[in-house]
Order: C-alpha cells, then sequence, then structure tokens
C-alpha cells in the first residue's frame, strides 16, 4: 500500500483539498443498481412522502461513499484507508429536477496517532443544502 | 415492546462466499463517479502495491448488509423492518476487497438497546476471504423507529 503523502509532511489541522459530489435522480438510481439497494425511498417520490419524508433522499451509503473520496484522492491509494465511519444526521433531499443536490465535503487532519503505523485520523464534513449529513465522521490513514 | 436483550453476543453462522467480480467493482466505481485507476486498471492498482483491482472502502456494505438481513429478518428477534434506518456505520480494513475474493461474512448481535421507544440494535460483520483471513469488519448501527399509537 503506498500512499502519495508522507505522514512526516503532514501537520495536525493540514486541511484536504475540498470536493462537491452532484447526486441527481440518475445518480440514485445508477447506486441503487451497483449496491443492489433497492429500497424505494431512494427513487419513489410517492413512497418516500407516505413513509414522512420531504422528498426522494440519497442512500446513507452513497453520501458515505461520496464523502471518503476527499481522503482517497488526498492520500492516492484507497487501500490506505484503514478505518472509516459516519453516522447518518440528516438526509440528503434531492429533488426531481436536473440540477438535483449537492453534497459539499471538507476534510482535515485532526491527529497524527502513530509514528510507527503513520496514521493519521481525518474528520469529515458534509453538508447539503446546508446542513450537515453526516456526523462524527472520521477516517484512519496510513499514509507513506 | 422492547426487543429481546438475550439475542445480544448471538452469532449467526458465515453466510455462502461472495465473489468480488472486476465488473461489479467497476460498476460500483462508475456509480459513486469515482475514477480512481485502483478500481479499475489491474496495472495502476499493481503500482499500488495490490496484486489486483480494489474495492472502493465502502464497497463491502453491499455484502455485508445483506449478511446482517439474516438478524434483521430473524423471526425470534422480531425487528419490524420497516420502521428501520441506517443510524451509524463504520469499516476497519486489514486490507481492501479486491477482484477475485471470496468473501463471508460472520454477523453477531453486539448490543441491543431501546431509547425513547426506538429499538436500536448494532451488528458487527467480520468479512473473511477463502483463505480465512481478516478482510474487514463493518459495525452497522440500524435504529427502529417507534411504532405510532394506533
Amino acid at each position: 500500500m503506498t500512499a502519495k503523502i508522507s505522514y512526516d509532511e503532514v501537520e495536525v489541522g493540514t486541511e484536504l483539498p475540498a470536493q462537491s459530489f452532484p447526486v441527481s435522480r440518475a445518480t440514485l438510481v445508477r447506486y441503487a443498481g451497483a449496491s443492489g439497494d433497492f429500497n424505494p425511498i431512494h427513487w419513489n417520490e410517492k413512497f418516500a412522502k407516505e413513509v414522512g419524508l420531504p422528498d426522494v433522499i440519497a442512500h446513507g451509503m452513497f453520501t458515505m461513499a461520496e464523502a471518503i473520496r476527499v481522503v482517497t484522492d488526498w492520500a492516492g491509494d484507497p487501500g490506505a484507508v484503514a478505518e472509516y465511519g459516519v453516522r447518518f444526521t440528516k438526509p440528503v433531499v434531492v429533488p426531481n429536477d436536473e440540477t438535483g443536490a449537492l453534497i459539499e465535503v471538507s476534510a482535515k487532519v485532526a491527529a497524527k496517532l502513530d509514528d510507527d503505523d503513520r496514521t493519521v485520523r481525518v474528520d469529515l464534513t458534509a453538508m447539503s443544502a446546508g446542513q450537515k449529513v453526516l456526523g462524527m465522521s472520521r477516517a484512519v490513514v496510513r499514509l507513506a | 415492546m422492547a426487543l429481546d436483550q438475550s439475542f445480544v453476543g448471538r452469532t449467526y453462522p458465515p453466510t455462502d462466499p461472495y465473489e468480488v467480480g472486476r465488473e461489479k467493482i467497476r460498476e460500483f466505481a462508475e456509480a459513486i463517479g469515482d475514477t480512481n485507476p485502483a478500481y479499475t486498471d489491474a496495472d495502476a492498482a499493481k503500482a499500488l502495491g495490490h496484486s489486483e483491482v480494489i474495492a472502493p472502502p465502502t464497497f463491502v456494505f453491499a455484502i455485508t448488509f445483506k449478511a446482517a438481513g439474516q438478524v434483521v429478518e430473524d423471526p425470534q428477534l422480531g425487528l419490524d423492518y420497516s420502521r428501520v434506518v441506517h443510524g451509524d456505520q463504520k469499516f476497519a480494513y486489514t486490507r481492501p476487497v479486491r477482484s477475485g475474493d471470496r468473501l463471508s461474512v460472520t454477523s453477531t448481535i453486539e448490543a441491543i438497546k431501546t431509547m425513547a421507544g426506538n429499538d436500536i440494535i448494532d451488528i458487527r460483520g467480520e468479512v473473511h476471504d477463502e483463505a480465512g483471513e481478516h478482510v474487514v469488519t463493518a459495525f452497522t448501527k440500524l435504529v427502529a423507529r417507534a411504532a405510532k399509537e394506533a
């Protein structure tokens, strides 16, 4: 496993390049097929509203998959991720238009965990429509 | 009705192996719009020290969640799946999932709590490859929202 970022060059507080990820109804249908999660709250507006949601919402696992891209793009090697966890705090509501929704992800190095293991903890923030959609979103990454 | 606490610590039999395919990984990477070549190009993956294309970190959830279904749908446990939402998710990796892996999942109920009428269940899914080596552990928290009083 070869991350492109060196442990020695990273400091606590280092910000990773932020990214925004668009999500449309078509994105959700594609993700449903790829992941095998066909829960209708992710593609059927009528059903979503009947169970009390404002509209179709993105799969939490889709949001989780997008957020970690900020870390894997930065580290270079996706295999450098040793741990990754999130709490699903708010749904990403996806309107039925061409724009859809936007998931905005920022991240910073919160701690250097182990000089021998060369691991850091990265804290992530994921927002959509001005609301925090992931809480306690953290990854442990093994750097070069 | 609160869930039966005696289920805490229960481990379910390992699932039949799921064979991870290159094209399934490609499909998943495309669905999340991730163009990292480690997911689609074996040479790029090898340049990073992997023996084959690897899967994005959250790919394995499709396998562990299906395995968690053994627990969720256990009629003796009596969880109302129509009220279940995904609360937390965490993965701890020994190595990334890669194409050609034959993975089986052993699910254990770690905790059952009732808070404000909601049933909260923590399931640990240990993922092993065909050689019996640990690949990743998935920690899944499911919340069954309280049923409205009739």
